[in-house]
């Protein structure tokens, strides 16, 4: 019983580990523009399939990954610049369209560039599992973990010791105000993109060796990633890591233990009752609107 | 006998009390003033007395019945119209169609006669839409009728706002900071606007930080300070009052 | 007031005209054929633009009312031998229900929380569809019996192209109806604010039950329609990404608009068929379009047309 318990833990906590990736990237987002960036998940496609492709065409993984997280910036960037900004006054809705549209350009990208078919990535160090108490981890697993603590940790150390990381902190606060101080607030926001599908494709150059990934494999990942960032409530940054790893355990646990086919669903059937139960999330912010 | 009674009302947000134990009645057909400093809870007194707001502790009480707690929407069909600190007029919609909404109560909202288009619908959208007009041209807004009202100037707005309250045929009307950004012209037009709306039997009150207006209109006036009652008697009782003078008049002055 | 009736009118008019003289100039049966998806589509993107366009409640799971509706239609005609049109109005009447079950808990949420709420719910269906294999037959789909009208069975294309086009004009005609009714100002009172709203008497969250309850009743009648002449319904109608396509439609076509809710349901039906010989670029296509009209014209098609008519 404690074995299988365990078995479902880790693996919950590595698919968590990722939704907590894509979550903050939304949130990073989120954050500084006030959009839903519905292509965040295709930034972890786009990590994913890179890499797999260029150590097809032999690269060796470790130019491999860090090319296709570099690939994934430059989407990010380019769909800061060329969408986002010149749309700056649309309304929330219409900003989520673009977003969709962006996400369905990139599928589309991929499908043409490179194909429909599955793929997966040979693990990083090995496919011997690691006996813990009875249950086994993969190695690519305790990658997955180290690599999103390490990510976490680094954004961490950028918002909270960095010139750059408080400009960004002080233009979600007050974005006239910060630039007032004289912040280039529209830096600020292709920094965010940027970032934001780092930590996305980040995500997918772990993830892939465990799951497959394909040119739509995005779009679960992402909503998977939007329902963490609003279980923890929308723009709390500790909220998107605690509602991936919560969203990931919770997912594991009932597919193990309820039922696998309804997996995806139990995300989303958590998601509503916490909406429901506390409609801005567990950590989001709380106030009455002023009349 | 009074209309509105509001016995030990309390608001706290995350432990600080906006309102405090504030206890008072408002007499029928008169003029009544709320002022205190900036911070003083008069707008969330606003927000308790007309739903947007529950309270935490105290009683409310319209005509006798308990109406604490109740939603906006109750209390407006109880007769509680109101304006806001910071208009809330619907920017899309035409400044005729912004007093229809006012109207809604009064108005036919079966669905299938609304779906199918009913003459009944259009019956009562021409009524209610002379109304509009007639309502308009009272706060001197007959000529904006069919301009978008999103376009229209602030100190507009909130004439707007007072029209909109006023086609619900409102008992008790409550108007935060009606004068607010209108120029000396405009502040005269709106206190002889008080002044009929109160000859017409409806009772006023007035969140208004313009001292003139509110002397100049008020039959009784309420003292806030931090959230507490301080004074509340007519204009010249509070004017005479030594605690208000220190605490607010003596400061502004 | 007196010129948006008569705008009205015309807009209906122009619509009745539109749909009679389609047939006429379409060249074959294929593009009868898509012209039936777009109006069906259109049905389901009138209900959706009650609730996003006017009221300003966003719904990223519509498509479930949708993929209810056909999937009801096609078990009880199937499976149970309904008649069509009683396993339709069952339809109808379950997507109400369940519409009018949720609608009072997530519709309290604003913004990004309701449109999370609604995308759970739309994906919860999807997958329950997807997994009930001996109720629906799976991910793989069900056969749908044909549409049966009182012993009268469509025989082709015209006929189905007659039924959904007026049962389409119907549609925009209620809508429009109510939009202009003390209901439909409610809703767009409560779209600008609600404490405003409220506060004039309008009831907020009976009003957003009503349009939540007849937008699901919409897309429920446009399901039901499709499976029938489909012949053959599969659970990704009531997906993602379907939930997706018919807000596009709606946003794209321009919001709080009937009309634009026609032209853009009509356009993103009709582009993919279009860009179909050019199969590998039709998503790059369908995205960059969806991007451009966003970022050109924010305000949607038909809106930012009629701007620009208007100021000429």
């Amino acid at each position: 019983m404690l074995e299988t318990f365990l078995q479902f833990l880790f693996s919950g906590i590595t698919a968590g580990a990722i939704y907590a990736l894509v979550a903050l990237g939304f949130t990073l987002i989120y954050n500084a523009s006030h959009v839903i960036n519905f292509a965040q998940g295709e930034f972890v496609m786009i990590g994913g399939m890179a890499t797999v492709f260029l150590a097809d065409a032999g690269w060796p993984i470790w130019a491999a990954a860090p090319l296709a997280v570099l690939l994934a910036v430059a989407v990010g960037v380019a769909l800061e610049r060329l969408a986002i900004a010149p749309a700056r006054e649309a309304s929330t809705v219409s900003l989520i369209v673009i977003t969709i549209g962006a996400s369905i350009l990139l599928r589309g990208l991929a499908q043409l560039v490179w194909d429909r078919n599955f793929h997966t990535l040979a693990p990083f160090s090995g496919e011997e599992p690691i006996r813990v108490l009875g249950a086994s981890i993969l190695p690519q697993s305790l990658w997955v973990l180290g690599g999103s603590l390490l990510a976490v940790l680094a954004l961490g150390w950028f918002f909270g010791r960095t010139l750059l990381g408080k400009a960004v902190i002080a233009t979600a606060h007050n974005r006239l105000a910060a630039e007032l101080m004289g912040i280039e607030t529209r830096h600020v926001m292709t920094l965010c993109f940027a970032l934001s599908a780092l930590l996305g494709a980040l995500g997918g150059v772990l993830i892939t060796p465990i799951t497959l990934t394909s040119y739509d494999a995005g779009v679960m990942l992402g909503l998977k990633g939007f329902s963490a960032a609003i279980l923890g409530g929308m723009g709390s940054a500790t909220g998107a890591v605690v509602g991936g790893l919560l969203l990931g355990v919770v997912e594991a646990m009932g597919a193990g233990f309820l039922s696998s086919a309804y997996k995806d669903a139990i995300a989303f059937v958590l998601i509503l009752v916490v909406l429901v139960a506390v409609p801005r999330g567990l950590m989001g912010a709380r106030g009455a609107e002023r009349v | 006998m009074s209309l509105l009674e509001v016995q030990s009302l309390s608001k706290t947000f995350g432990g600080v009390a906006a309102v405090a134990e504030v206890s008072f009645e408002l007499e029928a057909g008169h003029v009544h003033s709320v002022i205190g400093p900036n911070g003083a809870g008069k707008t969330t007194l606003f927000n308790l007395i007309a739903g947007a707001v529950r309270p935490s502790g105290g009683k409310v009480r319209l005509d006798g019945a308990d109406i604490t707690g109740l939603a906006p929407h109750v209390l407006a069909e109880r007769g509680i119209g109101r304006s806001f600190q910071t208009p809330q007029i619907f920017a899309a919609m035409s400044v005729a169609e912004n007093v229809m909404v006012g109207r809604h109560l009064r108005l036919d909202r079966r669905l299938l006669p609304s779906l199918l288009g009913m003459p009944a619908v259009d019956r009562a959208n021409r009524a209610a839409r002379e109304r509009a007009q007639l309502l308009l041209d009272q706060v001197g807004l007959g000529q904006e009728a069919d301009r978008p009202a999103g376009g229209l100037a602030y100190g507009a707005m909130k004439r707007l706002e007072i029209a909109r309250a006023l086609a619900g045929d409102p008992r008790l009307l409550l108007l935060d900071e009606p004068a607010a950004g209108l120029n000396p012209t405009e502040t005269a037009e709106i206190t002889a606007l008080i002044q009929a709306i109160a000859a017409a039997g409806v009772t006023v009150v007035l969140v208004e930080h313009d001292m003139r207006l509110v002397m100049a209109v008020s039959d009784h006036i309420i003292v806030l300070d931090s959230g507490r009652k301080l004074a509340d008697g007519t204009a010249a009782a509070i004017r005479a009052d030594p605690a208000v003078i220190a605490a607010y008049l003596g400061q502004a002055q | 007031m007196i010129r948006r009736r008569e705008a009205r009118r015309g807009g209906l008019g122009a619509l009745a005209a539109v749909l009679l003289v389609l047939p006429f100039v379409l060249p074959n049966t294929y593009y009868l054929n898509v012209a039936i998806l777009a109006g069906l589509n259109a049905i389901a993107c009138i209900g959706l633009n009650l609730l996003i366009g006017y009221a300003g409640q966003i719904s990223l799971g519509h498509a479930a009312f949708f993929g209810i509706g056909a999937y009801v239609s096609a078990i009880l005609t199937a499976g149970q031998g309904w008649p069509p049109v009683l396993a339709l109005l069952a339809a109808l009447v379950l997507n109400g229900a369940l519409a009018f079950a949720v609608a009072r808990p997530i519709l309290r949420l604003r913004g990004h929380y309701l449109a999370m709420a609604t995308l759970g719910l739309g994906i919860i269906v999807a997958i329950v569809l997807a997994q009930e294999v001996r109720l629906t037959g799976g991910p793989d789909g069900m056969p749908v019996p044909p549409l049966v009208l009182l012993g009268w069975s469509p025989p082709g294309e015209a006929a189905w192209y007659g039924i959904v086009a007026v049962l389409l004009w119907i549609a925009a005609w209620l809508s429009l109806n109510l939009a202009r009714s003390p209901i439909g100002r409610a809703l767009a009172a409560l779209n600008a604010s609600e404490i405003a709203a409220a506060t004039a008497g309008v009831d907020v969250a009976r009003h957003k039950s009503l349009v939540f309850v007849l937008s699901a009743l919409y897309a429920s009648l446009a399901g039901s329609l499709f499976a029938h002449y489909a012949g053959f319904i599969t659970p990704a109608k009531a997906g993602f990404l379907q939930s997706v396509e018919l807000v596009t439609m709606v946003v794209l076509g321009g919001m709080a608009s009937t009309f634009g809710a026609v032209v853009g349901a009509a356009i993103l039906t009709a582009l993919p068929q279009i860009f179909a010989t050019f199969h590998e670029y039709e998503t790059i296509a369908l995205g960059a379009i969806l991007m451009g009209i966003m970022i050109f014209l924010p305000r949607g098609l038909v809106p930012s047309l009629a701007r620009l008519a208007g100021r000429r």
